[in-house]
């Protein structure tokens, strides 16, 4: 994981690799589907779908698009924007709950 | 942050490290990523704009789905095909997935074949890739028909809330216009590939620049967001 070789035109890495990381996605992908077919529910599908999510992502990411080998610099520019969509979830997270509270208090269920 | 200063007065002979070189590019007030290919990097760019996209609609589509006192509907039964006799809960989202997946693979190896100047198997694989992102675009239009069929409008559905309509056609239709011009994208530079313009140094039709090998990675760099993106929308959209 060598930083430094972003402009670099030779990126020689081995196709087993690539191989390899498609079987991984191909597993995670029937374990998320697996989730939903065993009807998993409460928190434990919650947990079990975002993990494997995230992990798929990361894949993609790291090898897929080449981040693992890219200068620190451009791999910040590019991961730590999307944060602000986190602190943008738990920002809309409050105003889905005002409303359901209010939807609830006065136009009544349904 | 005070500690980067104390170390600065350390030795000169050794490497920098990641950290020192990342304040070093940042605080250089000349140019950011230097040396680095600037095509690769405004395709990053690009992708990042894009992703502020996605997590925007699937935003509005929490908020909408956290914020209805009507049930949503369960997209596992939405999405369920009947196969041989027997309900399989949303068996097409999972072929759909595997089909990305697949053609992200064959993008990836192209990639490589590419740096490698295999400029036969660079182009079949790209044609691969461009194939399988057809036939998930086509996949996408039978489900879009199945639900139009079963009463699935952007204002309403026969099972549930409103909004699962307008959050599902928004979101699968954008995605699927995404994968619609990756597909193009890739026959067009596939056939660049395959015609040698790449060695030749032939100038494009459109910006009259001499291309690279890169071409290959920079488009490859789309056609992995969409799958990407793919990952979010099915473990979002789908499962949750």
């Amino acid at each position: 994981m060598s930083a430094g070789t972003a402009g670099g035109p030779e990126q020689a890495h081995p196709i087993r690799l690539y191989l390899l990381v498609w079987g991984w996605l191909f597993v995670l992908s029937g374990c998320s589907y697996l989730v939903d077919y065993f009807h998993l529910q409460g928190s434990l599908r919650w947990f079990l779908i975002l993990l494997f999510m995230i992990v798929k992502a990361g894949l993609i990411v790291a090898v897929f698009m080449h981040m693992a080998w890219e200068r620190l610099a451009l791999v910040y520019a590019i991961l730590v924007p999307p944060a602000a969509l986190l602190v943008f979830v738990a920002i809309m997270t409050f105003e889905a709950s005002y409303t359901l509270l209010t939807r609830l208090a006065f136009a009544g269920l349904g | 942050m005070t500690g980067f200063a104390f170390r600065s007065v350390a030795p000169a002979e050794t490497r920098p490290s990641q950290w020192r070189r990342l304040s070093r590019e940042w605080s250089a007030d000349r140019q950011a990523f230097g040396g680095a290919s600037w095509r690769k990097a405004m395709m990053w760019i690009f992708l990042l704009s894009d992703t502020f996209v996605f997590g925007c609609f699937l935003l509005s589509y929490m908020t909408v789905r956290m914020s209805t006192t009507v049930p949503w509907p369960n997209p596992s039964e939405v999405f369920a095909l009947e196969i041989g006799g027997t309900k399989m809960p949303l068996i097409l989202i999972a072929i759909m997935t595997f089909v990305l997946i697949s053609s992200s693979g064959t993008m990836a190896m192209a990639v490589a074949f590419g740096y490698r100047r295999d400029r036969v198997r660079t182009a079949l694989l790209m044609i691969v890739t461009a194939l399988l992102g057809a036939t998930f675009v086509g996949m996408q239009a039978f489900e879009w028909t199945k639900l139009i069929h079963e009463g699935v409008r952007p204002w309403g559905n026969p099972w549930g809330a409103d909004q699962f309509g307008s959050s599902f056609f928004m979101i699968t239709g954008f995605h699927g216009t995404h994968v619609t011009i990756g597909v193009i994208l890739l026959a067009v530079v596939a056939r660049k590939v395959w015609r040698g313009d790449f060695e030749t140094g032939r100038r494009g039709f459109f910006t009259s620049q001499r291309g690279r090998y890169e071409n290959v990675e920079i488009l490859g760099l789309y056609w992995h967001f969409v799958d990407l993106v793919w990952v979010f929308i099915f473990a979002l959209f789908y499962l949750w």
